[in-house]
Order: structure tokens, then sequence, then C-alpha cells
């Protein structure tokens, strides 16, 4: 328990830092209910129109569709790369281990929009081959997501392993057991919630992934962000003033579920 | 115990997915565009010349640093205000602070940098409150300059100012701040000549880490700069997509990856990776 607390002035600087946090998350409220087809504010009448049109208009829906498609497909691949990956850091503990995490971090370091040329080099190159992998189709958008949420994968699961006893693997290997034994029935299990959250948090990054799949998209896939990105650029429909609340307040309820449980596992 | 035969195939076996994956899905594309930054349109060094003499490049390689510049100063400014609450506050403070830090931090760049559009345009809340007040006649110009993209940037980027931050504020001898107050120095006094200096390595790796995402920016400024402050990253998309020039494009990556790369190694001469987090 910290004894020395803030003080006043300093309380002050946070309230007015937490404002300029919330703000603009809480000014899409009103925008959403406008009944007029341009961000306006509401003048006096309300309505539902903008919620309703996202279910009603099949381009919202069909994008939804995609990007659950491709964050599910690119979460799992990322998930499974990063989970043997990590696993054979940590049980074999091979040599040159430091650089070729560092290798495979770079996706996160690299500024985004070269990991976007990149690979937006990589879908035309391979265009040619085949229909269904390359630029502009979903295949190869979930690829390109999985390139850049693997590393943050990586992280999270090297961080459960690293909390990890060693000497259970070491009883489990005296006892005999196998490589694939001691993976998948001792080592596994301990870092479940580690996976789950790794599988999770690839899911999210693709969810909302804009900045790469601006480049390897046009018309055929079009993800949740880059319809929302077109109407954002171009006329500014309300409707995404709309989906953006149903956005924040899924994530509120995420954050509040997932405090209260860590505050139960906190305090058994 | 390591070393043996069946410990580096097992090694091999686990590691090389992964590995292969992002060699041939990275790696090698990024090869690729190096070498697109040489050959296209004609093979030589005619990219990088370009990129030293053209005005237009120049002009947005200026903006790009002197936005990121002041976008980190303002977000490392107020991430250590709300920090120094999140890390040293009473129960309730913390909690309220945590949520509005991690809330905007899981929220995407898209519904945020809408958030702005929504409060700053013409017809936006700050606008028509102005004007309904009486305040103004004609609606400011918020959105679409440099103001808009330093405001979206800034509150994209405070929630990653205050990890490093809060790592140092979590790590310091709360005793020592206690032995200035009971030596008589004041609380302005003790924040400043005490508790400031002994963050200093969080400072320093929230600035960079600040710097290094602002100058990668896309999404921000080219929704929030309108097409008129144009940064580095929207450089190279346009260069890529409207004029097509992909070799200038590659260029301007490649230097933008040894740019990044040159301050990242500087980052750990000071900071230990460990301390970021």
């Amino acid at each position: 328990m910290p004894t020395y607390r803030p003080g006043p002035v300093s309380l002050a600087l946070a309230v007015l830092v937490a404002l300029f946090l919330l703000m603009p998350l809480l000014a899409v409220i009103p925008v959403s209910l406008t009944p007029s087809r341009m961000l306006t504010m509401p003048t006096g009448e309300l309505s539902l129109r903008h919620y309703r049109s996202l279910i009603e208009d099949p381009r919202w829906l069909e994008s939804i569709l995609l990007s659950l498609r491709i964050g599910v497909v690119s979460s799992i691949l990322s998930t499974a790369l990063a989970l043997t990956f990590s696993l054979g850091v940590w049980m074999f503990q091979p040599r040159f281990t430091a650089a070729l995490v560092g290798f495979v971090l770079l996706p996160m370091v690299v500024p985004p929009v070269v990991s976007a040329v990149t690979l937006y080099f990589l879908l035309t190159s391979v265009s040619g081959l085949t229909s269904f992998f390359g630029y502009d189709t979903w295949l190869g958008v979930a690829m390109a997501h999985s390139v850049m949420t693997v590393p943050f994968a990586t992280v999270l699961i090297l961080v459960s392993l690293s909390q990890l006893d060693r000497r259970i693997d070491l009883a489990a290997r005296g006892l005999g057991a196998s490589v694939w034994e001691r993976a998948t029935r001792v080592i596994m299990p301990n870092i479940k919630f580690g996976i789950v959250t790794a599988a999770l948090l690839s899911f999210v990054l693709s969810w909302e992934e804009i900045g790469v799949t601006l480049f390897i998209t046009s018309v055929n896939a079009i993800t949740l962000p880059r319809l929302m990105w077109m109407g954002l650029r171009d006329n500014i429909d309300p409707a995404i003033a709309a989906l953006s609340v149903i956005l924040i307040v899924i994530t509120v309820l995420v954050l509040a579920v997932r405090s209260v449980i860590t505050r139960q596992k906190a305090s058994p | 115990m390591r070393g043996t035969l069946s410990d580096r195939m097992g090694a091999a076996v686990l590691m090389a997915p992964l590995l292969l994956f992002l060699i041939l899905a990275y790696a090698w594309p990024f090869l690729g565009v190096v070498k697109w930054s040489f050959t296209l349109p004609t093979p030589g060094l005619g990219q990088y010349h370009a990129l030293l003499t053209d005005e237009l490049v120049q002009s947005v390689f200026i903006r790009t640093l002197r936005i990121a510049a002041i976008v980190t100063l303002v977000s490392v400014t107020a991430a250590y205000a709300i920090t120094v609450v999140w890390v040293r506050g009473s129960p309730v403070q913390r909690v309220l602070a945590e949520f509005c830090i991690l809330v905007p931090f899981w929220i995407s760049v898209l519904t945020r940098a809408f958030g702005w559009v929504a409060l700053l345009s013409n017809r936006g809340l700050i606008n028509t409150w102005l004007q309904s007040i009486g305040f103004i006649s004609e609606p400011l110009t918020l959105v679409r300059n440099e103001f808009g993209v330093i405001v979206g940037m800034s509150h994209f980027l405070i929630p990653f100012a205050v990890f490093p931050l809060a790592s140092a504020m979590r790590s310091l001898d709360e005793r020592v701040l206690l032995a200035a107050r009971g030596l008589g120095s004041s609380r302005m006094r003790t924040f400043w000549t005490v508790f400031v200096p002994m963050t200093r390595s969080g400072i320093i790796g929230s600035a960079m880490i600040t710097f290094v995402f602002s100058l990668g920016f896309f999404v921000t400024p080219a929704i929030l700069g309108g097409g008129r402050s144009v940064m580095i990253a929207e450089l190279i998309y346009l260069r890529i997509f409207q004029s097509p020039d992909w070799g200038l494009g590659a260029a301007i990556s490649v230097v933008l990856v040894v740019f990044v790369g040159a301050l990242m190694a500087l980052l750990f001469r000071y900071v230990k990776p460990k301390q970021l987090v």
C-alpha cells in the first residue's frame, strides 16, 4: 500500500487527462442518436435509425461476418505458431534464443506502415498463382493478420511460461514422459490462461486491424474496419457512430468482467 | 542436459513452423521491398536521390518529426499526471484511473479517431455548444489540420506512454519520499526534486515509445488531417496507391525502418526492455 498519496494538484491534473481520454468515446453517443442522415448533433428528436441500418444494410452484416471469420482463422494460426515456438524455447532453451525471439517480435516493432508495404508486396507477388489466396482475398488478409498478431501471442505465452515452475517438467521427464506428453499433459494445462489470452488478443487485434488491411484489400475483402474507413473518408455516415457505441459498450463490459475475475483470483 | 541430439531435434521441430512462416511471409517480402527501392522505375539509387532532393518528401519528413515531437511531449506529460494517480492513489482513485486508461487502450484506433471527428468537426459537439452559448459565431476549424492530428494522436498514445511510467513509479523506493517529507521538504519540492528524477528511466522509455509510434502513424493523421497534413506513413500509401510510384514508396519505407531501428538501438542503451512493460 503506498503511503505517499498524490496531492490535490496531481488529482486535478489527472482528472483533466481522464476527461480528455473519455471525451471522444462519450461524444459518439449523441451523434449515434441523430435522426439526420448526416453527422450532426441531434436537435430535439432522437432516433435509433442508424442502429437499425447496421442490421438492415447487408454491407455492414457481410463485413462483420468477414471480420469474424478472418479473426478466428488468424487467431488460431498465430496462437498455434506462437505456442509451438514458445514451447521449443522453454523446453530446450536452444542457443541464439534471444536473437530468434527478437526476429519473431519484428512485426510488432517495425512501423506498421512498413509491414503493410511488405505484406502488400507478398500478396501481390503470390496473387498470380491462385485465385483464392493473395491480394484482396480473405485468406490473404487472415495470413497477413497472423503475421501482425503472432509477436503479441508469443510474448503472452512466453510470459506465462516464465512463471511456470520448471520442477514439474523435470519430474515428468524423470518419470519417463516423452516430449509430446510433457508438452500436452504437463506444460500446456498449466499455461491454459496464457494460451486463451493470446488467442483472444490475436482475435481482437485482427478484428480491429486497419493499417495493413488498407494496403492489401480493395473491393472483395471488405473487413469491418475497412468499411468504417470508407465511411469515414467520404461522406461521414452516422451508422459508424452507432457501431462505435456498440463496440465501446462491449469493450467496457469485457473489461469489467475481466477485472471482477482477476479480483476474485487475487483474493480466494 | 542441454544440447543432446534429440533435444536439438525437438527444439527444431517446435520452433521451425513460426520461423519459417515469418521468413516466408515477412523477411523475404521485406527484402523484395528493399529491391523495389533500388530497381523501380529504373535500377540505381535514383529513389534515394529523390528522397534527398524532393521538396514535398522533405516537407513531409519535417512535418512528421515536428508532429511526433509535440505529440510525445503532450502524451508523456498527460500520461505522467494520470499514472501518478493510477500507481499511488487511493484504491478508488486507482480503479477509476485504470478504467480511464484501459478503456481507450482497447478501443480501435478508428473508433477513437471518429470520436474526435464527432467532437471537433464544424457541426461537432464543441462547435455546436460554443455557438449555442453565443461564444463564437463561425465554427472553429479544429480538424483537417495539424491541431486535430496532434489531439487524436496524443489521445491514442497516452495509454502506451502510461505503462513504462507506471513500471518506474511502482519500483520506486517509497521510503525516500517519506524521508524527504520528514526532513521538511514541501509536496511540490519532493515531487520535482525526488519523485520525478527517480522515474527518469520511465520517462525516457515512455518518450521513446511514443516518438517511435508517432513516426509510423497512419490512420489518425489520415482521418483527422483530412489530406492536409500528410505524414510519412500516408505519403507511402499515396505513393503506392495514387501516384503509383512504388520505388519511392519503398525507399521511404526503408529509410523509416532504418531510422526507427537506430532510435530503438539508442533506447535500449538507456533502458532495459523489462522496464518498458
